[in-house]
């Protein structure tokens, strides 16, 4: 709405969908999702790369998509906490993320999880001190990280 | 761990690891937080905060944002309804001062104080209509900490305050309250004592943390009703402190409950809604939506108090406390009303002290104004007095838990605030200290060249009860649909309905829990001070309690026998004379239509204290002499918890406390500028910590039950914050053979510590 601002005409593809819509050249990738195209499940935290609760992952990079222009979304393939669950169930670390109680009030929960499958993609088998040093990018200030790190190492374990 | 002290009962729910019921949509990004509503025709509130930290406002001009293409409204503290006398604008609980808070009159007391508001079209729209308004300032000299706050000429913050010092009025002060509790022979005390240790300790502002921002969504509809939507621990809170402030009675405000991500106290009161409410009736009735930003959170929203705590303690050479003696003086912040009241009756919560005397003054400063943050004021008040204890004991060479069990408080301690103790624990969390395997494991030296140390803190904080109200009905097929008024920041959905089915004799996943609006369920108290599990538990126990009576009658219409001859037990009814007369719950409610009315239950309670809450911390860690880089290596929390109702949600607010505490000793800080503002207000440089910084928190929950509860529940989710500063601190003191007494514990001030010699 903002006086002198362009559009930009954006095609992407969002947890394999394919997308078409305008945003604002100033709006950010988070944004985007939140309010155009409504994927909610993508949490903003800080809105300056400092707690993950945005963590999406980008042409199968994990990327704070709080730093992240919306423009930039043109041509790439997003995945977000939304596609992670697909009709067959659940995701192996949904599951464990449940069982192990790692969550508890959930707002870096989506970041986490997102994050957390980016590793075990490329790492099936990583070591505790890796799994702490990967998600090193996302903060919870519920949980103190135990819970988190012991539903990575058991979703990587049934592996 | 779970260790149990008294024979338990055995029970079929209580104890065990169901998923919580909120689970799945939490893990697949459903879930509904306050910044994730959407309702048509939704438009963006912004505020514009003050780039000063103690000023005078002499004049406002919004006249350029009210004209910017896309602006609906602007608003300034004028367009709020003052809600307040002025007696009651004054001492400890001086919540009328928040008017002030929300939105600054005619002066700002820290930078950030929010100055006027804007609803436009967009978020973008709104912040930028944020930048045309003008507000000429005239400057006024900070006030940066107690000691400041104190001395003879400084500047007063809030002219009209008249401040209680031990009962008398005082004017022109920055103290709003000095107060004290004492008994006992304190003088004589510490004449009898062969030891007397005394130390002052001081830190600075931390916060909270929360990862979600604060934010509110208000419609004001045409009929003055207004419906609100806002991340909170109490929706009742928000109802009627949004009522105050924008001149409605509570009853026409209905506030859905979002999720919250995250609280720790710091969203027990409101910023936004009451804004958000104008901003909606200037707009003509459009939903306005306010986010917080990341900056502003820091700045302007509740941080624990920093301050000051002296404690002076006596003890004879055969190991016993004879007296003691506290000063605690809190930063309130802008406003009064610092956590310094409950920091008083914690502080020497857990020793059995014949004669003490605490004095408690609540001071206020140019921050942000405090708000509770997880057993707020008692962690700053453990780091002192858990200092001298250890001081004390490696003073005379003693241990360090025999001395704590010498004189640990129980069952008939009075506390320092002059109230008696029922049945605690904390002689039993001393044991189960004594007998884990970290405490009896070497410490082990480093071959890197780091310094390694380990230390031992406790903490008392005393639990809440209050109000809660939980509805049960009974379906079709068996499962319960229950209706809980408790916000649930960490899992207490299941925690309360676990409670449900155990007198039910049903599975947890048979209950199903709802968090309703506040036009929909008996008035609820807000989610802090560990209540919930305990207080809604209880309510809920209670509603079960009434649907078992209930379909004892149901059972007894249709067995056309006398209720006295039906008995209840694990789901099943059962006549006591006719062996073949039973029929599980399941079974019964299929039948009910023929019995009478649907079955639904509800009970409302009004609880007392909730059962106080005790922690012993061990800590070991290493220090790099080169860098004053500290690493936590392990760290185990024994805590009291009466009754683990889900043991994997107890140990996890365990956990979650003790890593706060960790950041609360070794990094966190609100770091002020010579100017008086927060100079650090990013997650990147308020460093709170993260996954790589920590090892695995081990836990053993001491299970004492709290007599005051048909499980034994006593609150866990504030009390493991209180050890860590001083845990941590005994630790480096135990690793450099230095103390250091201001917090946080940084490398700076370790590098001097050991260059000191
Ligand atoms: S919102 Fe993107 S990193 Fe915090
Ligand atoms: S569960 Fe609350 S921030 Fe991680």
């Amino acid at each position: 709405m903002t006086t002198n601002t362009t559009n930009i005409h954006i095609r992407t593809k969002i947890n394999g969908q394919s997308y078409e819509f305008l945003a604002p050249s100033y709006m950010s990738l988070l944004d985007a999702l939140r309010e155009i195209v409504g994927l909610t499940g993508t949490k903003e935290g800080c809105l300056d790369g400092n707690c993950g609760a945005c963590t999406v992952n980008m042409d199968g990079r994990i990327v704070d998509s709080c730093l992240v222009l919306a423009a930039e979304m043109n041509g790439s393939e997003i995945e977000t906490i939304e596609g992670m669950a697909t009709s067959d169930g659940l995701h192996p670390l949904q599951k464990t993320f449940l069982e192990e109680a790692a969550l508890q009030c959930g707002i870096c929960t989506p970041g986490f999880l997102v994050a957390a499958k980016g590793l075990l993609d490329n790492e099936p088998k990583p070591t505790e001190r890796r799994i702490r040093h990967w998600l090193a990018g996302n903060l919870c200030r519920c949980t103190g990280y135990d819970k988190i790190v012991k539903a990575v190492q058991k979703a990587a374990s049934d592996n | 761990m779970v260790q149990v002290f008294e024979n338990k009962t055995s029970y079929n729910v209580v104890g065990t690891r169901p998923i919580r019921h909120d689970g799945i949509d939490k893990v697949t990004g459903r879930a509904i937080y306050g910044a994730d509503v959407k309702v048509p025709g939704l438009i963006w509130g912004e505020v514009l905060r003050s780039t000063e930290v103690h000023a005078r406002i002499k004049s406002i001009d919004t006249s350029a944002a009210k004209k910017m293409p896309g602006v609906f409204a602007v608003m300034v503290h004028q367009d709020l309804a003052d809600p307040g006398t002025e007696t009651t604008r004054n001492g400890l609980q001086d919540v009328d001062r928040e008017f002030f808070n929300i939105m600054a009159k005619d002066k700002v007391l820290y930078k950030g104080h929010v100055i006027a508001a804007v609803a436009a079209i967009d978020r973008n729209t709104a912040q930028e209509a944020t930048r045309l308004i003008k507000v000429e300032y005239e400057r006024l000299e900070p006030v940066r900490n107690v000691d400041e706050a104190t001395s003879p000429n400084a500047p007063i913050l809030i002219e009209d305050l008249i401040g209680d010092h031990l009962g008398e009025n005082v004017a022109n002060t920055n103290i709003a309250t000095h107060f004290r509790h004492e008994f006992g022979d304190v003088e004589g005390g510490f004449k009898l004592a062969d030891l007397i240790v005394d130390r002052e300790v001081s830190l600075e502002m931390v916060h909270q943390g929360y990862i979600e921002p604060h934010n509110a969504t208000v419609i004001w509809h045409e009929d003055d009703k207004l419906t609100v939507w806002s991340s909170t621990q109490g929706s009742f809170g928000v109802r009627d402190q949004t009522a105050k402030f924008v001149g409605v009675s509570p009853s026409q405000i209905r506030v859905n409950y979002s999720e919250i991500g995250g609280g720790f106290g710091g969203k027990t009161k409101v910023y936004l809604s009451p804004i958000a409410a104008i901003l909606s009736k200037k707009s003509g009735g459009k939903p306005v939506k306010i986010v917080m930003d990341r900056p502003s959170v820091f700045q302007a929203t509740g941080p624990a108090p920093g301050g000051k705590v002296k404690v002076k303690m006596g003890v004879t050479n055969n190991g016993k406390i004879t007296a003691a003696e506290a000063t605690i003086r809190y930063e309130a912040g802008a406003y009064p009303g610092s956590a310094v009241n409950a920091g008083a009756i914690c502080i020497f919560g857990c020793y059995n002290i014949p004669a003490s005397r605490i004095d408690g003054f609540d001071i206020v400063v140019n921050k942000p104004k405090s708000a509770a943050y997880r057993a707020p004021g008692s962690p700053q008040a453990a780091f002192a007095i858990e200092t001298v204890v250890d001081e004390i004991c490696e003073n005379k060479g003693w241990d360090k838990i025999q001395f704590r069990l010498d004189n640990a408080a129980k069952k008939g301690t009075r506390r320092g605030d002059g109230v008696l103790l029922e049945k605690v624990g904390f002689e039993e969390s001393l044991d189960a200290t004594r007998n884990s395997s970290h405490w009896n494991s070497p410490l082990g030296k480093p071959d890197n060249g780091k310094l390694r140390g380990r230390g031992l803190a406790c903490g008392y904080w005393m639990n809440g009860g209050g109000p809660s109200t939980c509805d049960l009905m009974l379906s079709d097929d068996g499962t319960v649909m229950m209706n809980e008024g408790s916000a649930d920041i960490g899992g207490t959905r299941a925690s309360i309905a676990m409670q449900a089915a155990e007198v039910l004799g049903l599975a947890a996943e048979d209950i199903k829990p709802s968090i309703p609006d506040t036009d929909s369920i008996g008035f609820t108290g807000t989610t802090g001070g560990s209540r919930t599990t305990f207080a809604t538990g209880y309510a809920a126990y209670l509603a079960a309690q009434s649907m078992v009576k209930e379909l004892k009658t149901r059972a007894s219409i249709l067995w056309e026998i006398d209720e006295t001859d039906i008995e209840f037990s694990n789901g099943v009814f059962r006549s006591t004379k006719e062996s073949e007369l039973k029929l599980s719950i399941k079974e019964l409610a299929e039948k009910l239509g023929v019995t009478g009315a649907p079955v639904s239950t509800t009970s409302s309670v009004n609880m007392a204290a909730g059962g106080n809450g005790y922690a012993v911390h061990i800590c070991d860690l290493e220090i790099d002499p080169e860098t004053g880089k500290t690493d936590v290596v392990r760290y185990t929390a024994i805590q009291d918890v009466g009754t683990a109702i889900h043991p994997s949600y107890a140990e996890g607010q365990i956990q979650g406390g003790v890593v706060q505490g960790i950041g609360w000793a070794l990094n966190e800080e609100y770091f002020i500028n010579d100017d008086g503002s927060m100079a650090n207000y990013s997650f990147l440089d308020y460093r709170m910590p993260t996954s790589l910084d920590l090892p695995m928190i081990e836990t053993i929950m001491v299970e004492v039950p709290n007599p005051n509860h048909p499980y034994g529940v006593r609150g866990v989710g504030e009390v493991p914050l209180c050890p860590p500063i001083a845990a941590v601190g005994n630790a480096i003191n135990d690793a450099i053979g230095k103390r250091i007494y201001e917090q946080p514990i940084k490398p700076g001030r370790i590098l001097d510590a050991i260059s000191k010699d």
